[in-house]
Order: structure tokens, then C-alpha cells, then sequence
């Protein structure tokens, strides 16, 4: 059972059709099979863990906690009394306005994460694989549909049950303990924690979360190894990712995999390059950090590169806004929109998030009082860390970094009021339409997930 | 044995009990919401807090004990 010669880059998304998705037979003659890890099922279990471990894989929902970790302490609480046949959760909720890399995965490569969840499903000896995903991702509902049907036939006996959900489209939806309360039949809002979702998740079982992509690179490490995990990447964040780069500028806006560490400026060149001067990168998405173009072309794509800049790869949003926008009207839409996705449960971000779209409009408009920028600067303070899930933080986040970058532009709007490029359409991805939320969030009760798949 | 104020924020309603019985360490944003320091409670403040978690309508907030490593 030897697998075939290990791609370079791409390593995930290699292999894509033209239309429809990847076939189980094709996965696996482009893949090799799934190593069954020895004999003995607790320490096949132990060494895959191990290998994710070795590997140094981070997740790729956006977190970035080590992989390995994650699935050892879903393995240690399995193991006390009170835990219950473990859960796979796959995170593939993609609330980011800004992302799709997870649907994209799914609507071509669906096999890939299938892998990749049945792998951690053994290693943490779970009952059952929940697979949850964006409402709006038709197109990968429709293909995961296809390849768990493609693959029941081939299911050993006592392989986990497999279960997929649709996931409302909002943004605090994935949030990890929402996802888990929604899986539950519960609205998809966040949790007070603890218990986390590692000691008591879905069906109160412990569960591990992981992201779609997440799961899609346990699939590659446990064909190839750690070793050649670590060919790409940097020590600190080996591997490649996936990234969701878009930009009204960009010729080909769309999911690249990257190297990560590898500079920004390579990415936007396979992109077709950039029609115009760069103003400003958002980083990390919606709630993500602006750095300034002039600074962030020419530095590398990773966490430990873009954290002088306040920013951090996450789940891979690169959204690029052109100098030709205005940055203080993109940021008038994005705390408004912040501020509406508000699960509405907690004080200071219902309140807090508000004030602060209030007073970037009143800037914008040029009606703020003196002093407005020190008043966005003391309410991000002020909402930082005060919520259940860490919405309040992102918005903190994204008004901070705007603050600094854009700060000549404010002190425009704020003395003269709106510019002439205020008009201009958003260049930011637009957020999914849905029908399941009309405009904010609300914590009232929903019906119960609604199953569209179910095997054996 | 250490002491730590913790909110329930989803729980919390700004009732704002909790600042007027432990002001020492609970202030109210401009909302009513308290805002915690995060200092562990020393010993004479421990019966404070405690008192200030009881009266707390919603039973939001939180005095979270940890063992010493």
C-alpha cells in the first residue's frame, strides 16, 4: 500500500475537475488509499495523533490551535467515565463573508475531508461524524450528498455514522460552542464556556471541532507523513493553506493554496496581478486587521510575519482594497454589518458594537464630535473580551487597525465629510443573502438541524 | 486556594448589584454592564465577592476558585 509520489504545491487542491467533483475512484488513484495505522487499534489511534503532532499542523478555521493537541485532548476526555462515545465535528459553517475556501473544498474535493474526519474520527475512537455546513454552500451539500453515498457502500462495519447539517448563515455561527448548540438543536449562537466543546459538545459527548480544510491536511499527513508535511511552510507554521484572496482590482480573485510564509506579492502575481495602486489588505476577513499596502506587499504570509502588524493569517481572507476606495466608507459598512451579526446575547457587544458603528458613521458623515477617533479607540477597549465568543474582539480588532491606518482619511471625513469616493460600490465581498436570517442575528429559539444526509 | 471574579455575560442583565456590593474590584460600563478586574481577590475581599455573586439577580456573576500550582 504505497502511496504515489507526494505533490509539491498544490497539495490539496490538486486533481480538481472541470465541472462536479473529485470521484471517490479518482480520489484514491490520485491519493493512494487510507493507511489503516498498524494493527492494534489503540496504537493506531496513538500514532496517528503523533504524526499530526509532528507535523506541527495548526487549524485553518481561523483559531490556528495545534491540531495534534486538540485531537489528544478529545482522546483524554473520551477516556473518563463520564465521556461517552465521542464526536467529529467538521467546522465548514464559513460565516466570513470574505471566505470560501472551505465550500470550495467541499464542492470539489469532498473526499479529501471525508478522509480527513474518519481519520480523526478513529484516532479519538468516535461514535459519530457530524459534518456542518454553510446553508448558502449548495453546491458543496450537493457534493458531500454524492461522495457519502459513493462511500456507504464501502463502509466497514462499526465505521461512525455519518451526519450532515446545514448551518445558518451567520457570522458567529461557527464559533465553535454555536455550532455544537446548533448541532444540538439549539439556535447557533455561542455558549458560555466551560465546558468546552472538547469535554462536552454534541449529545453532551466530547467532541472534537475541526475545520473542513483542517481535516483535509490530517488526510494528506497521514498518506506522507510529518516530514513531508513540513517541506512547505516555516517551523513556527509548516504546511500550505488555503487562502481566499479577492480585490475589485484583481483579475482572478478567488481560492489559492499557498506556501505559507511565502510573500504576499507571489500571491497577488498568480492572481493575474493588480490593476491599480494598493491602499490597504484586510486581513483575516470582516472582523480581521487592516495593514497598509505599502507595508504588507513585500512581507510573508504567516502568523509570525503578520503579527508585527497586529494581523494573523487565521482562516486565509485577503481581501485587497484599491486606492482608488474609500477606506472610511468600507469601514462604515463593515462595523454596521458587525454590529447586526451580533448575536444580540451579550450587553457589551449588542451596546458596544452599535456604539461603535454609530460613531465611524458620524465620522464619515462628518457630523462626529471632537475627539471621535479617541472615543472608536476607548470602545474598543471597552467591548475587548467582554463577550461569550470573541465577536466584541474581532470588531475591537478591525477599528483599531483602521484607526491606525486610515488615520489621515478619518481626520478628512471627520473635518470635511463625506469625499467624492464614498460613492464608490463596497470592493469587499458582499455578505450571502439567506433566508434563514433577515438582517441581525437573534437568539431565539430555531427548529432543530435539518438533516439533509444521513448514513449507514 | 485562589479566587477570580468571573461574568456570564449571555446571563447578565445589568442589573448592576455586583458594583454596588464589591466596588473594589466591579465598575459599570456606560451600559450597566460590570466591568471586572481580573486580579485574583485577595482573602478579605473573598466574603465580598461572594456576597456580591449571591445577590446577583441572574446569577451572572461568577467567583471562579483554582488551586494553587
Amino acid at each position: 500500500m504505497s502511496a504515489p509520489e507526494p505533490p509539491g504545491l498544490p497539495r490539496l487542491l490538486t486533481g480538481i475537475p472541470e465541472h462536479g467533483a473529485l470521484s471517490l475512484r479518482e480520489h484514491l488513484a490520485l491519493h493512494g488509499e487510507l493507511p489503516t495505522f498498524g494493527a492494534r487499534k489503540r496504537r493506531g489511534a496513538q500514532e496517528l495523533i503523533e504524526q499530526v503532532e509532528l507535523a506541527g499542523l495548526r487549524g485553518r478555521g481561523g483559531g490556528g490551535f495545534p491540531a495534534g493537541a486538540k485531537l489528544r485532548a478529545v482522546a483524554g476526555a473520551a477516556r473518563s467515565p463520564l465521556g461517552g462515545g465521542p464526536v467529529v465535528l467538521v467546522n465548514a459553517a464559513e460565516g466570513e463573508p470574505a471566505s470560501y475556501k472551505d465550500r470550495t473544498l467541499l464542492q470539489a474535493l469532498p473526499h479529501l475531508v471525508l478522509d480527513g474526519s474518519e481519520l480523526a474520527a478513529r484516532a479519538i475512537a468516535a461514535e459519530e461524524i457530524v459534518l456542518g455546513v454553510c446553508e448558502t454552500a449548495t453546491a458543496a451539500l450537493r457534493s458531500l450528498g454524492d461522495a457519502l453515498a459513493e462511500r456507504a457502500s464501502q463502509q466497514s462495519r462499526g465505521a461512525p455514522r455519518v451526519r450532515l447539517v446545514a448551518v445558518p448563515n451567520r457570522y458567529v455561527a461557527g464559533q465553535e460552542s454555536a455550532l455544537v448548540n446548533h448541532v444540538n438543536g439549539g439556535p447557533a449562537v455561542p455558549t458560555f464556556t466551560p465546558p468546552l466543546p472538547f469535554e462536552r459538545g454534541v449529545r453532551r459527548r466530547p467532541t472534537l471541532v475541526a475545520n473542513a480544510e483542517t481535516l483535509a491536511h490530517i488526510a494528506l499527513i497521514a498518506r506522507h507523513g510529518p516530514d513531508w508535511f513540513r517541506e512547505l511552510g516555516i517551523a513556527s507554521q509548516p504546511g500550505s493553506a488555503l487562502v481566499t484572496l479577492s480585490g475589485a482590482q484583481l483579475a482572478y480573485p478567488g481560492v489559492y493554496e499557498i506556501e505559507i510564509g511565502s510573500p504576499l506579492s507571489a500571491l497577488i502575481e498568480a492572481a493575474g496581478g493588480l490593476d491599480g495602486q494598493l491602499r490597504a489588505v484586510l486581513v483575516g476577513g470582516y472582523a480581521g486587521a487592516w495593514v497598509d499596502g505599502a507595508l504588507l506587499r513585500g512581507v510573508a504570509l504567516s502568523d509570525e510575519h503578520l503579527a508585527p502588524y497586529g494581523a494573523a493569517l487565521g482562516a486565509g481572507v485577503l481581501v485587497l482594497l484599491s486606492s482608488e476606495s474609500c477606506p472610511v466608507a468600507e469601514l462604515t459598512r463593515l462595523t454596521r454589518w458587525l454590529a447586526a451579526q451580533s448575536a444580540r446575547q451579550c450587553g457589551p457587544c449588542v451596546f458596544g458594537l452599535d456604539a461603535i458603528a454609530t460613531v465611524v458613521e458620524q465620522l464619515t458623515l462628518g457630523t462626529a464630535e471632537r475627539g471621535a477617533q479617541q472615543r472608536l479607540q476607548a470602545l474598543a477597549a471597552l467591548v475587548r473580551g467582554r463577550g461569550a465568543c470573541s465577536h466584541p474582539d474581532g470588531a475591537a480588532r478591525l477599528v483599531s487597525s483602521a484607526l491606525e491606518v486610515f488615520a489621515q482619511e478619518l481626520a478628512d471625513h471627520a473635518r470635511h465629510g463625506p469625499c467624492a469616493a464614498c460613492e464608490r460600490p463596497s470592493e469587499l465581498p458582499r455578505p450571502r443573502p439567506s433566508a434563514a436570517t433577515t438582517g441581525g442575528a437573534s437568539a431565539k429559539p430555531k427548529p432543530a438541524p435539518r438533516e439533509l444526509v444521513s448514513t449507514p | 486556594m485562589r479566587h477570580r471574579l468571573r461574568v456570564n455575560p449571555i446571563a447578565c442583565e445589568a442589573h448592576g448589584m455586583c458594583a454596588e456590593l464589591l466596588p473594589e474590584r466591579i465598575s459599570l460600563d456606560e451600559w450597566g454592564y460590570p466591568v471586572l478586574d481580573a486580579k485574583p481577590l485577595s482573602a478579605e475581599l473573598v466574603a465580598h465577592a461572594e456576597r456580591a455573586a449571591q445577590a446577583c439577580p441572574t446569577f451572572a456573576l461568577l467567583v471562579e476558585r483554582r488551586r494553587d500550582q
